[in-house]
Formats: C-alpha cells, structure tokens, sequence
C-alpha cells in the first residue's frame, strides 16, 4: 500500500462569511492512517474534503491517489467523484430519507450482499432498526448509519466531516469507539474534519492544522497541540469561558473538552493576550498526581 | 307536425345533445391528459435540468417559462396562430413539408396548451428540487451512482408531494383553459371545442341548461384534484426531511 500516498497541491479561491479567501494546501498523506484536519470553521478544512471527493473542482493543481491522476489543472483531467472510490460522510449525513436503513446500506454497496450488509448492521448495532426510515431514528443512530454505509462502498479512502458534531459528549465517546474500531478493521485511509481536540487525540494518528486556508502545522497530535518546554505533570485543555475581575485579580473559566470546569487565577500580565474562546492549556507541577477509576 | 312526430323529433334531439356533450367531455379530458403527459416528459428533465443549472440567463428562462401565468392567453394565443400561420416561415415549412396545418386543430391547440401549463409543471417540480438538501445529490455521487440513477432512485422519491401537485395543478389547468384554445383553436366540435368553450358558446346561445352541464362537470372535476393534492399533501405534511 506504499504507492497509496494521496499527494496534495491545489488552490481554490473561496468566499466565506470573513470575505474571499485562498485555499492553498500542500501536503501528502500516507495509507492506511487516520488524519484529522483541525481548525476553527471556515479555515477551509471541509472545502479540502470535498475537494478530495470530487465535489468541489479547485483553480488548480494537482491530486494524485497512489499512481491515479485525480486532478490536474495543467493536463485537465477532472475525475469525477463517482470514479473515485471514496466514501463522504456528511455532516448532516445525508440518509436517503425514501429509503430504510437497509436500503440505505445495500445502495452503497458496489454489488448487492446480503452477507456483508448483515454484518454491517450487527457492527454498528442496527439490526433492530433495519426496516425503519431515518426519520425514525435518534442522532446517534442516523450517524451510524451513515457510518455503515460510507463503508458499505469498500472505499479507498473514506472522508468525515465532522462525524460526530451533533452528538451530545456520551454519544460521542461511545461512537469515537467505533470510528476507531472500524478504521482498524478495515485499514482504509480515512482523514477526519474535526474541531474537537479530544477527538483529535483519540483517535488521529497524524493531524493537519488549517488555518485562513493553509495548514500551518502538522504531526502526531501530542507534538502539535502540547508544548514540551512545559515540565507540567497534569494538563488539561480547554476553552476560556469567562474572566473576571476581583480587585487586582483576575479569575479565568476554562471549560475542558470533557466540560469540567477549572477556575485559574490569573494576573493582569497573564492575560495580554487571552480572550474568551482562546483555546488554552491549564497545567499544574504537580508531584504526586493520584490517578483513579471513575464509577 | 303530429304528437308522435314531435316525440322522435325531441328524442333524436336530445340524442344529440348526449352525443354533443359527451364528444366535447371526451376531448376536454383528451386535451388534458395529451397535455399533462407531455408536460410530465418534457417537465421533468428541465426541471432538473433548471434546478441545478449555473448558466448566466436562468433569470430569462425562469421569466419565459413563468410568462403564461401572467400574460392574457390571449397574447400567447395571438403569438402562436401567427407562428402557425402558413404566411409564417414555420407554418409555411410545416404545410410543405409534412402536410401539417396546426391553426384550428387539435394538435395546433395542445401545443399551445403545453406551453401554456408548462410552468405549472416545472415550478413544482423545481421547487420540490431546490428544497431537497444538496448533500444528498452528492451522497449519491461519492456513492458511485450515476446522475440518472441519483435522480430517480434519490431525488425523485423525496419530492413526491411537487410530483403530485404538478400532475394535478397541470391537468385541472389543462381542463379549465378558456383564452389560448379560443384564439388558437376556435370552436369546432370534435377538433377543439373544449368544455370551458362550449360553455361560452351555450351561454351565447341562452342554452343555459348545456351550460350548466358543462360547468358542473368542470366544477367537480376541479374540485375532486384539489381535494385530493390537498389531502395527499396533508399526509406529507408529518414528513421531515431529517
């Protein structure tokens, strides 16, 4: 699978709600990983994805899938995204609303098979639900099918966008669980739009950072996201919530991605250059950490 | 004229009014079921074709295919007797070349009529398209399914509700057309005179009883589509799209 290398280089101008932007991503991603695309909305991370999917066609440049020619500006070979082989789950997951959750699975499959449909719906714990529309069913239930039928197409490479963005925290744990077993399972290279780090760290093997369009850093998560000159033994990252003023100082909220709340106090230095919604890292030099099981 | 005499002479009159009535009943339904067919063929693949389409003149066409609902028919039916006409370049070409001469006729009325109840097919339809969330055009394309097979394994099942307003709106439409069949077709029976004309043509002739006739049938039969888009609508209306 070593010539499975997907090699990036397009641009794409964009409008976005901040105005026009450049869409200008360089990078090569190796077989069989999972690689999450990180940054805040409207970077670009979900217009890269369909990119890859064909859906959307960039000024120019070129993607090359192992030895295939997906897209060339230069040579003006478009595939289109039915050629492919890839599979896109949709944010809104895009179920076939005429259709069961069966039906759904079996029109993904390249030829029908009752057996491999069978198994699906015992992965992902469907088969109660076969029969049902969408309509019928829960958040958590729509995303897996959808899961199971962007597999049901065997893809090459399969494509999430932000999969799992509208699940409240258990059900995220719980189907997070289940990307990852798939993706062992199964060994497709599948890159992952997500603004969640602790997704990211669950379950990337690599991580792209896309920022106004580029991507500005890229590695194992724990190299991008944590800073190793920091000797800190307990680290929690989070979101700022609030800041306070109490005389000369100051209390700032952070929310960890689990929604544990840690009030830090800060000095009016600290705070230069922090405002609500920074992404920030709480740590402390603890000596004796003491870890235990939660009930 | 002698009692017996005049009883056959009022029976056969009155045999004559059935077959009349019944021969212009029968042509109306002819002209709208022609009309809703073709408009179901043509409407269909423009429809889809307009919904999705990215050429700079839609504006024009959607402003063309929406003209009948705004324009007397009088004014589509003026402009179709002069293409119809053999002086024309068009008519003349039709008369040589196929012996054709479409003012006056059945097919010269039903092609005005699909002109004219074309936007009550393709707005539906189109607006039925539109609604649909792009994501599941796409779905279906990263899916490895064609774009005939997206349309009608895809599409088309999720805008039932448009399929049956169109069909319905475009026959009772048909049905009821007045002005278009008067100016381009006039009023020969069994060739284009059509329910709403003879209605016309009864009221002149202070035969109100045919024109009654006619109306009630025309009332009932609108009344029996609406009732059931209405319904069938209703149903859908507990239908979410997710």
């Amino acid at each position: 699978m070593a010539n499975d290398v997907i090699y990036i280089d397009v641009e794409k101008r964009m409008l976005t709600a901040n105005g026009p932007m450049n869409l200008d991503i360089q990078t090569t991603i190796p077989a069989g990983e999972l690689i999450a695309l990180f940054g805040e909305s409207g970077a670009g991370k979900t217009t890269l994805l369909r990119i890859l999917a064909g859906l959307v066609i960039p000024d120019k440049g070129l993607i090359r899938f192992g030895n295939t020619v997906w897209f060339d500006s230069a040579k003006q070979i478009n595939i289109v995204p039915q050629q492919r082989n890839i599979s896109l789950m949709f944010q809104d997951y895009a179920l076939f609303p005429n259709m069961t959750v069966e039906q759904n699975i079996q029109f993904a499959q390249p030829e029908k098979n009752q057996l491999a449909l069978n198994d699906l719906l015992e992965m992902f714990g469907l088969s109660e639900f076969r029969k049902r529309k969408p309509n019928g069913l829960s958040g958590g239930q729509k995303q897996r099918v959808a899961l199971a039928r962007a597999l049901a197409r065997k893809p090459q490479l399969l494509l999430l966008d932000e999969p799992l963005s509208a699940l409240d925290a258990e059900m995220r744990a719980t189907l997070q669980d289940e990307i990852a077993q798939a993706h062992q399972l199964l060994g497709v290279t599948t890159i992952m739009v997500s603004h969640d780090l602790n997704e990211v760290f669950r379950l990337a093997s690599q991580v792209l950072c896309i920022e106004n369009g580029t991507i500005t850093r890229t590695g194992k998560p724990e190299d991008v996201f944590l800073d190793n000159s920091i000797s800190g033994k307990v680290q929690i990252t989070g979101q700022i919530a609030r800041i306070e003023k109490q005389d000369t100082i100051y209390i700032v909220t952070v929310i960890s991605g689990n929604n544990q709340i840690i009030k830090v106090i800060a000095f009016e230095n600290d705070l230069e250059n922090l405002k609500i919604g920074d992404r920030v890292m709480v740590f402390s030099k603890a000596f004796n950490p003491i870890i235990s099981k939660l009930r | 004229m002698n009692p017996a005499h005049s009883q056959i002479f009022k029976s056969s009159n009155w045999n004559n009014m059935d077959n009349e009535f019944l021969q212009t009943i029968l042509l109306t339904l002819k002209l709208a079921v022609s009309t809703t067919v073709i408009l179901v063929l043509i409407g269909l693949p423009f429809a889809y074709w307009l919904a999705y389409t990215k050429v700079r003149i839609k504006p024009l066409i959607e402003a063309l295919v929406s003209i009948p609902m705004v324009l007397p028919p009088s004014v589509i039916g003026y402009y179709m007797l002069v293409i119809y006409s053999p002086r024309n370049w068009f008519g003349d070409w039709l008369g040589r070349i196929f012996d054709v001469r479409l003012a006056f006729s059945f097919e010269g009325v039903l092609i005005a009529s699909v002109i004219f109840s074309l936007p009550f097919m393709v707005q539906p339809l189109h607006n039925g398209l539109r609604a649909l969330p792009d994501s599941l055009r796409e779905a279906s394309y990263t899916l490895g399914k064609s774009k005939m097979i997206t349309f009608f394994r895809v599409l088309l099942p999720n805008i039932k509700p448009s399929v049956i307003t169109a069909v319905a709106l475009t026959f009772a439409h048909s049905i009821g057309e007045f002005g278009i069949v008067l100016m381009v077709g006039g009023n020969m029976p069994g060739e284009t005179r059509v329910a709403s004309i003879a209605i016309y043509d009864e009221v002149q002739a202070l035969n109100f009883e045919a024109a009654n006739q006619y109306a009630l049938i025309l009332f009932l039969i609108s009344l029996v589509l609406l009732t059931t888009i209405y319904s069938v609508n209703k149903k859908y209306d507990t239908w979410r799209m997710m």
